[in-house]
C-alpha cells in the first residue's frame, strides 16, 4: 500500500493511493493535483548519511568511510511533494541529493542486521538538498548547510516494506527540468539499510515513525532559480520540487 | 519567588510554579515542596538544539588547532547538533550509563525555550520570541574532535536531562550574565558564567533563525562551558543556573536500569 497526508478542504488528511488518484480516510477519492502533499511521516528523529555511496564520496574527494557519516535534521527542514525550496541569493553552489528514506515501524534496540528488516515500516523518497557554500569542518556537515527551512522535501508516498522486495536493489534517479542528471542504485550503499539499523540501534533506542536518510550516489550538480527538480527511485515514487528565490520570502529586491 | 511553568507525571495540564531557583523548592497550590518532592515530567515540547564551541573558553581550548587540518579556519556560523527524542529526560531521572563506557561528560546549558515561531529574527527583538529559560544536562561520551557529528557520543538514551522547570523570562534579570555551577556529589566541580559566551542569547537566536525556524516549544541550548566535569556511576550530578533553577540527576549503569526496567 501506498499512503500519503495530504491537505485538502480545509483539513489534513491521512489517505491511500487507488487507482492513480487519492482516497482520504474519511472516503472521498482525489486526484493528486486537488491536493496540498504534506511529508508523508510527521518528522521526529531524523538521522541523514554522509558519503554512503562510494562514487559520490570519491567525487567529493573523500576516502570511503569506515564507519557512517551520521548527522540528524529537525522538522523545521521538511516539505512535502510539489514544495517549493529556497535557495539563498548569496549561494554558489546547491545541489539536490535523492536518496532512499527508511521509515522505522517500532522501536528498534540492539537490533542485529538479520532481523533489521522485521523493524522496517516502509520507505519515501527524500532530497537532501546541500548548500556547499555554507560548509565548515565542525561538525560537519553542520545544520547551516543541512538544516534549512524547506531543504528536505519528502514524499509523495510511504511505501509499506511488505511491498519492496528488495530495497538494496532499486535505480535512483534525479531530472532537473526534465533532463537526468543523476543515476545509482541502491545496492552500491557503503552501509546498507540492515547495516544502518544495526549500527544505530547499538547505541540508542530507535522509535516508530523515526527515518533514515540513506545517502546519494554521484551525480550531484547545482541548481538554479526556478529550476524543477524530480528526485525518482523506483518502485517508491518520484518527487518534485523547484527551487525559488529570495523573492518569494520576501528577503531581496521586494522592500515594501 | 519567581514565576515558573512545568509538567508533573501524571497529569497534561501544564502546572504553574512559584519557585526558589536556587535551592530548587516549589511552591504549587499554596504547599511548599522540595525539589524531589515533586514528580517532574519533561517541561519542554519541541526540538532541542545544541550550540558547541560557543564559550569563549571552550573554542580557546582548540588553540591553534581551529588552523589546522581538519579544522582549516575557525567557526564563522553557530555549531549546531541535536539532542533527540531519546536522549531527554526528566529532573530526577538516570542517566544511563552505557555498558562500555566508565565516564560521561557533563555538559552544563542554559536552555532558552522559545515562545513563538522565530524566523529571521533581528537580535533586537529576539528577547520578545523567549518564552522563558530552563537546566539542560547536555550529556556527551567524551570526543576530542568535533570535526564530524557527534551523535554516537551526543545521542545515547538518556542523555539530555531538562528541568525540572521553565522559569518566566521576565523573571531572569539578563541571560547573559549567570552563573553556572555543576556539583558532583555535593563538591563543586565546575563554574562559570554565561558572560563569557562568544555569541549571547538574542544574538544566537538571531543567527540561528537566519536559516531555521524555531517553533514554540524549542529549546536553543547556549552551549556548554569548557573543562566539562566528568562523572560515572553513582554519582549525584546537580547543575545550577543562577535565576533559572537547579537540575540533578544520578548516573546509573543503562544495563540495570534496562534490567529493572526503569525505562
Amino acid at each position: 500500500m501506498k499512503r500519503a497526508r495530504v491537505a485538502y478542504a480545509g483539513a489534513i488528511h491521512h489517505a491511500v493511493e487507488f487507482n492513480g488518484r487519492l482516497k482520504l480516510n474519511d472516503g472521498r477519492m482525489v486526484s493528486e493535483n486537488e491536493v496540498v502533499w504534506l511529508p508523508p511521516i510527521e518528522p521526529r528523529t531524523v538521522f541523514a548519511l554522509g558519503l554512503n555511496y562510494a562514487d559520490h564520496a570519491n567525487e567529493l574527494a573523500f576516502k570511503a568511510p569506515t564507519e557512517p557519516v551520521v548527522f540528524l535534521k529537525g522538522p523545521n527542514t521538511f516539505v512535502g511533494h510539489n514544495a517549493q525550496t529556497r535557495r539563498p541569493s548569496d549561494v554558489a553552489y546547491m545541489h539536490y541529493e535523492c536518496e532512499l528514506a527508511v521509515v522505522i515501524g517500532k522501536k528498534a534496540r540492539n537490533v542485529k542486521r538479520e532481523e533489521a528488516y522485521n523493524y522496517v515500516e516502509g520507505y519515501t523518497v527524500a532530497n537532501d538538498y546541500a548548500l556547499r557554500d555554507y560548509l565548515e569542518n565542525y561538525y560537519r556537515p553542520n545544520l547551516r548547510v543541512k538544516n534549512r527551512d524547506t531543504c528536505t522535501p519528502i514524499g509523495p508516498w510511504l511505501v509499506d516494506a511488505e511491498d519492496v522486495p528488495d530495497p538494496m536493489n532499486l535505480t535512483l534517479r534525479t531530472y532537473v527540468n526534465g533532463k537526468i542528471t543523476q543515476e545509482g542504485t541502491t545496492s552500491d550503499m557503503i552501509f546498507s539499510i540492515p547495516d544502518l539499523i544495526e549500527y544505530l540501534s547499538g547505541f540508542m533506542t530507535l522509535d516508530k515513525g523515526d527515518v533514515i536518510l540513506t545517502g546519494t550516489p554521484k551525480g550531484s550538480i547545482d541548481t538554479a532559480v526556478g529550476d524543477e527538480v524530480v528526485t525518482e527511485i523506483e518502485g517508491i515514487g518520484r518527487l518534485v520540487n523547484t527551487i525559488v528565490s529570495d523573492e518569494a520570502f520576501s528577503i531581496a529586491g521586494s522592500e515594501t | 519567588m519567581k514565576k515558573a511553568t512545568g509538567q508533573l507525571c501524571g497529569s497534561r495540564q501544564t502546572a504553574e510554579f512559584y519557585v526558589n531557583p536556587a535551592d530548587g523548592t516549589a511552591i504549587l497550590d499554596h504547599n511548599h515542596h522540595s525539589l524531589k518532592d515533586l514528580p517532574w515530567d519533561i517541561p519542554v515540547s519541541g526540538t532541542i538544539y545544541g550550540t558547541a564551541l560557543n564559550y569563549k573558553g571552550a573554542l580557546a581550548a582548540l588553540g591553534e588547532s581551529v588552523n589546522e587540518p581538519p579544522y582549516q579556519a575557525p567557526p564563522k556560523a553557530p555549531i549546531l547538533y541535536i539532542k533527540p527524542a531519546n536522549t531527554i529526560i526528566s529532573c530526577g531521572m538516570p542517566i544511563p550509563l552505557p555498558e562500555d563506557i566508565t565516564e560521561v561528560e557533563i555538559g552544563a546549558a542554559l536552555g532558552i525555550v522559545i515562545g513563538r515561531t522565530a524566523v529571521r529574527v533581528d537580535e533586537e527583538q529576539a528577547e520578545s520570541y523567549i518564552a522563558g529559560y530552563t537546566v539542560v544536562n547536555d550529556v556527551s561520551i567524551p570526543h576530542e574532535s568535533v570535526y564530524r557529528p557527534a551523535v554516537m557520543q551526543k545521542c545515547r538514551d538518556g542523555f539530555c536531562p531538562v528541568g525540572p522547570w521553565v522559569i518566566d523570562r521576565k523573571a531572569v534579570t539578563n541571560p547573559d550574565d549567570l552563573n553556572v555551577r555543576v556539583f558532583i556529589n555535593g563538591e563543586l566541580k565546575q563554574s562559570n558564567n554565561t558572560n563569557n559566551l562568544i555569541r549571547p542569547v538574542s544574538r544566537l537566536i538571531s543567527d540561528v533563525t537566519e536559516f531555521m525556524t524555531l517553533n514554540a516549544g524549542d529549546v536553543l541550548l547556549v552551549g556548554v562551558p569548557e573543562n566539562a566535569p566528568l562523572a560515572k556511576k553513582g554519582d549525584i550530578v546537580r547543575i545550577e543556573i543562577d535565576e533559572v533553577g537547579v537540575l540533578e540527576n544520578h548516573i546509573a549503569s543503562e544495563k540495570e536500569l534496562v534490567k529493572e526496567a526503569v525505562r
